[in-house]
């Protein structure tokens, strides 16, 4: 950082001397734009926010003082929190700064900030608080380490008398920092005498009530639900000090708090990771306005149970199981699952995870849950425990509903600490109620009503929230796009559409397979299924499909009677639905295109595929029924619709759209945009009106001519005989890439194409230019698809092979 | 537009001569022996003869500067006396001349580092490094050139990278003998990424140059790179030499850490034992051992020109060549 911005100010004090502050003042290159104020925590000073000062956008002007006594300002005798935020106040007053400001802190800066603004309504434009606290959560208790750390005989030992307090700071679990960081932030905090005030502040942390800061934090504390400004919390979750419960205790005290919550990231988050982004995004937002749709009220999602016309037709027919339970037995296993979770204390709002294998017992769970408005935390199982144990413990569940491994797990995984555990088969009752005896109220509309995990490509998986409203419009969707009628019978063997079957009104078949597993579905199995209800449709994603395939043989009557299959989840190669459509002669094969956040947003079926032939990409079809979607600028954070033929980023906004993602405050901002959701496909829409997928964004080859899509130069190659699969990738820098392509054939071996190879691909993908053919055996794709190529792992690796490194 | 070409004795510059008359422009060609097929007045001229080139280039508008010393073989003071003296007679004989466009044939190894290059921009002419002769000594001449700059004199340096095409005897003639006798290696796994320019996008570049040169034009006083933006693998191209003139491909590989030693030893030893230039240097190898391509934007922008020919065009256009000869 440049040492130009460090500098000494005069500050005239409240306590009526003259005071010396080190202060880092780096000048903005705009004045329309406000100051941001840093105020650090205990043991740091102002280099805590050298990172992200120097990643934060020159227009803005900096300031971050050293609190006194602390880093290089003047020692003072003792101060208390109350002395510190008055001492703010001088420090701006001394500096000039008289237009509103904008504060982010952490640690005791945050007591600090926040007490100022309470002070200074006026005079600040908004907050970014990052592992602080003004008060211990209720129902916890202080943390520990802190505890320790003023704990009489060790206080000061611990953090005046050895540097255990400073140097021990920077080793808390976290992202890690590196070696010069952790000794810059302990440098003036070398001598005993430096670290004074290290122990005073952590002295002045009010154990009791009697404290003297005691009740000035809490006079802070009650003042906050009264601020109007926008606060943004940044969470380092590995922090064992302020942990998820300071962050979330924070969030219930403000009018206007979101939370951005970095899973692997410590109580030095600032630090530790680029935060500049964030709190840029934070100030420039302007409030986004949740669509909160009044008017015409949903017909609600368990409204459909225990209406059959004949009590006895089958409700959900479980082949894994062979258990079977009518529309009747169903409903009333709903009802009784609903009053005992009432009756155990479940209540509106309250979150609940799930951890019970796919079955009748889930189906019924969910719908019990939603009926008494608890939120279902739904994580697949497909994310592997590690993904499972980071969805529960992201979620912060009050309840774990479960089979007993589940809640064991929970429990001795910590998982979910504080939530109580609820074995489902306590559940079961014979107690005579029913739907329509339930007496607790149900949600309301805009009411949260779930929260979904599903696998990402990278990183930790995002839940996304829905409310009863938005899974009511995608039920609602289905039934639209699908002509589904209560005549109508389905085989599920696609995780999330196999809860929808009550809600739709129809009965359910779950096939003989290991549902995170799709690969595991036989023909037989799903014949199997189907012929227990006479089922007239199959949802099934493609790798299920892609195995009903090879497994096909013998008699597949019922397979053949469906009269609708719909294949989710990824790309479908249009072979193997033509080869399904043999399997299901009477038929119509739809694939429809979406994602978690929202699905469906497009529908295409076999037949339409064939008549649209080739193009630019992957057809999906229409944009379905009350969906909307526009083409945009990936390049661009405004939303403005492309012309059509013009390849863009694709956003998509329909009723069905999720409310956002769960305590990502910034993710949801990057994706969201005037109700808009951001994809991350990179498309282009027809002058037929139809959707055509490219790629993803982060797949786009930047070359010095333009931008490249990967999936038209694929499907180009493709067509080339004795080609599986192609991935189009890029070397080098954004700007100046180049496009290598990489073709897997399954006699090949992983080195150079041989030149007849390569010069079929140059001429297959005319007038592209390609750099380098190469060849593998087989292209790293995720494990739950077995489709979704990683080009960006791929691309990386030949550059290193491209750069001449190795061979 | 009267232009003056030194150097018209190698294929580039002799290409460059009969680019401009083709086009109309009148080309004085100076160099120290008679060139065939040259239809234009020759200047038999030693760069070295201050007085000689002065006159030589008399009543000239422009001039495209490419003689010098290459190789590796003599001493600093032979290349510094044409590459550097040289390049700085023909910087006088221009100003005295009142010559107001001069363009500098420079070589992307006045920036090379050994290091691998990805899409990268012209860096500035490095100095002071003594392993290559010809390096330094075509730096200090590009940064003389780019320094003259001013008001009655402007100046671009053009780098092209890895010229080669019909007639070239250093590159494609090389390979293909090398080659024909089995003896072909290859430096590392030949997956290096490396840029290279057909010859008659070379010979063009320069021209656009010339035209896009006047007062306060967004190129003067700069260097830049030029290729055809078509990366290929190391493998490709030689592959791709050698088909054209029907020789199979079957290098020998050697790695790349050895390889460089080897060119090292070799470029110290060889002058010692021998005239001609030997078959590996340290900057060969490590040339054909790591990547090399650029940032082909700033040359099409400044220059408005941007290459005709395609790889596998020039290719194609050398298995004419070839089989014609035959």
């Amino acid at each position: 950082m440049n040492s130009a911005w460090s500098r000494t100010v005069e500050v005239p004090s409240h306590d009526g001397a003259v005071h010396h502050w080190r202060v880092i003042d780096r000048p903005g290159t705009s004045d329309a734009d406000p100051v941001i104020l840093c105020l650090h925590g205990n043991p740091t000073w102002s280099y805590l926010w050298s990172r992200f000062i120097s990643e934060l956008n020159p227009k803005y002007r900096v300031i971050a003082p050293d609190h006194l006594s602390m880093g290089y300002s003047d020692h003072v005798a003792s101060r208390t929190y109350k002395e510190r935020v008055a001492d703010i106040a001088d420090l701006l007053r001394a500096l000039q700064i008289d237009q509103p400001i904008w504060i982010v802190a952490q640690d005791w800066g945050g007591a600090i900030g926040m007490g100022y603004a309470v002070a200074h309504p006026d005079h600040v434009l908004g907050m970014v608080l990052s592992n602080t606290g003004i008060a211990v959560p209720s129902g916890r208790r202080a943390p520990l380490l802190i505890k320790i750390s003023a704990a009489f005989g060790l206080h000061r030992l611990i953090t005046q008398y050895t540097s255990l307090f400073v140097r021990g700071t920077p080793f808390l679990p976290g992202r890690g920092l590196t070696r010069e960081q952790r000794q810059q932030l302990s440098k003036p905090y070398r001598k005993v005498f430096q670290r004074r005030a290290v122990a005073d502040f952590v002295a002045d942390v009010p154990f009791s009530e009697k404290h003297t800061s005691a009740r000035d934090l809490q006079t802070v504390a009650d003042a906050l639900p009264s601020l109007e400004i926008p606060v943004r919390l940044i969470w380092g979750s590995k922090d064992p000090v302020f942990n998820d419960d300071f962050a979330y205790d924070l969030l219930s005290r403000f009018k206007n708090a979101h939370l951005h919550r970095i899973a692997d990231g410590g109580h030095l988050t600032v630090l530790e990771s680029s935060v500049a982004p964030l709190v840029e995004q934070a100030i420039s937002e302007t409030v986004f306005v949740e669509d909160q749709l009044s008017g015409v009220t949903s017909e609600a999602l368990w409204s459909r149970i225990g209406t059959a016309h004949d009590a006895n037709q089958i409700c959900i027919s479980d082949a894994a199981a062979n258990e079977t339970v009518t529309d009747a037995e169903f409903a009333s296993r709903v009802a009784s699952f609903a009053t005992q979770l009432h009756s155990r204390g479940v209540s509106m709002g309250d979150r609940v995870a799930l951890l019970i294998p796919p079955g009748i017992d889930l189906i019924a769970a969910v719908y019990a849950c939603w009926r008494i408005g608890a939120v279902t935390v739904i994580a697949d199982r497909g994310l592997g425990l590690r993904g499972l144990g980071h969805a529960v413990r992201s979620a912060r569940v009050q309840y774990v509903l479960g089979i007993r491994t589940g809640c064991l797990a929970a429990k001795l995984l910590r998982w979910a600490p504080w939530a109580l555990m609820i074995n489902v088969e306590s559940l079961r009752s014979t107690d005579g109620s029913t739907m329509s005896s339930l007496v607790m109220p149900a949600p309301s509309d805009n009411s949260e009503a779930a929260v979904l995990f599903t696998s990402g490509a990278t990183g930790p998986a995002k839940g996304v929230r829905y409310t009863h409203r938005q899974l009511c419009a995608q039920r609602d969707a289905l039934q639209n796009t699908y002509n589904i009628t209560r005549n109508d019978r389905f085989v599920a063997a696609f995780a999330p559409f196999a809860l929808y079957g009550p809600a739709l009104g129809i009965t359910t078949g779950l096939a003989d397979m290991d549902v995170t597993s799709p690969s595991t579905l036989t023909a037989a199995a799903l014949n199997d299924a189907c012929e227990r209800i006479t089922a007239t449709m199959v949802f099934a994603s493609p790798a299920a499909l892609a195995n009903v395939l090879k497994t096909a043989s013998g008699s597949l009557a019922a397979l053949a009677s469906v009269a609708t299959v719909m294949s989710a989840g990824a790309p479908v190669p249009i072979e193997t639905l033509r080869q399904i459509y043999q399997l299901c002669p009477h038929a119509q094969l739809h694939t429809p295109y979406g994602m978690t956040e929202a699905l469906p947003v497009a529908d295409i079926s076999l037949l339409q595929r064939e008549q649209v032939g080739e193009g630019r990409g992957v057809c999906v079809g229409h944009v379905v029924m009350n969906a909307d979607v526009i083409i945009s600028s990936y390049d661009s954070q405004t939303v403005s619709a492309m012309d059509m033929g013009e390849t863009g980023e694709v956003l998509v906004r329909a009723p069905w759209l999720s409310d956002g993602y769960d305590a990502l405050w910034f993710t949801q901002s990057l994706a969201r945009a005037d109700g808009w959701h951001r994809t991350g496909d990179v498309g282009h829409l027809d002058d037929e009106n139809n959707l055509w997928i490219e790629g993803r964004v982060v797949h786009v080859v930047h070359t010095s001519f333009g931008d490249v899509t990967p999936v038209p130069l694929e499907i180009a190659t493709e067509a080339i005989p004795g080609v599986e699969r192609a991935a189009a990738v890029s070397v080098g820098e954004p700007g100046v890439q180049q496009v290598v392509i990489v073709v897997e054939v399954t006699s090949g071996e992983d080195g150079p194409a041989n030149s007849a190879l390569a010069a079929a691909v140059r001429l297959a993908v005319a007038p592209q230019a390609i750099a380098a053919v190469f060849t593998t055996k087989k292209l790293p794709v995720d494990i739950r698809h077995n489709s979704k190529i990683d080009r960006t792992a791929l691309g990386h690796k030949l550059t290193h092979i491209l750069t001449g490194a190795s061979r | 537009m009267k232009v003056a070409v030194t150097g018209a004795g190698s294929l580039l510059m002799s290409s460059i001569a009969n680019a401009l008359i083709q086009r109309g422009d009148e080309a004085v060609c100076i160099q120290r022996r008679p060139v065939e097929n040259l239809d234009c007045q020759q200047e038999l001229v030693d760069i070295r003869d201050a007085d000689a080139l002065r006159r030589a280039t008399v009543g000239c508008d422009a001039v495209i500067h490419g003689a010098a010393r290459v190789g590796i073989m003599g001493s600093s003071g032979d290349f510094r006396s044409v590459n550097v003296d040289g390049t700085d007679n023909v910087i006088t004989a221009a100003q005295h001349n009142n010559i107001s466009r001069m363009v500098f044939v420079s070589t992307p190894s006045v920036s090379h580092t050994g290091t691998s290059l990805v899409g990268a921009l012209a860096d500035r002419a490095v100095t002071g490094r003594s392993h290559s002769h010809y390096a330094e000594t075509k730096a200090r001449a590009e940064q003389l050139v780019l320094a003259a700059n001013c008001s009655s004199l402007s100046t671009v340096a053009l780098r092209p990278h890895l010229v080669w095409g019909p007639g070239d005897t250093q590159l494609v003639g090389r390979i293909i003998e090398r080659a024909s006798q089995g003896k072909l290696v290859m430096v590392g796994s030949g997956n290096a990424l490396v840029d290279s320019t057909y010859i008659d996008n070379a010979a063009d570049a320069h021209i656009a140059a010339l035209d896009a040169l006047h007062l306060s034009a967004p190129c003067a006083g700069k260097a830049y790179v030029i290729a055809n933006g078509e990366p290929r693998t190391v493998n490709e191209l030689m592959r791709g030499m050698c088909d054209a003139a029907g020789i199979a491909f079957a290098p020998k590989h050697v790695p790349l850490a050895i390889a460089t030693r080897l060119g090292t030893a070799i470029e110290r030893m060889w002058p010692l034992i021998r005239k001609s230039e030997p078959p590996l240097t340290r900057f060969v190898a490590e040339q054909l051992g790591t990547a090399h391509w650029f940032d082909p934007r700033p040359a099409q922008m400044d220059l408005a020109w941007s290459p005709s020919v395609t790889i596998d065009e020039g290719f194609q256009r050398l298995r004419n060549w070839c089989e014609a000869k035959k």
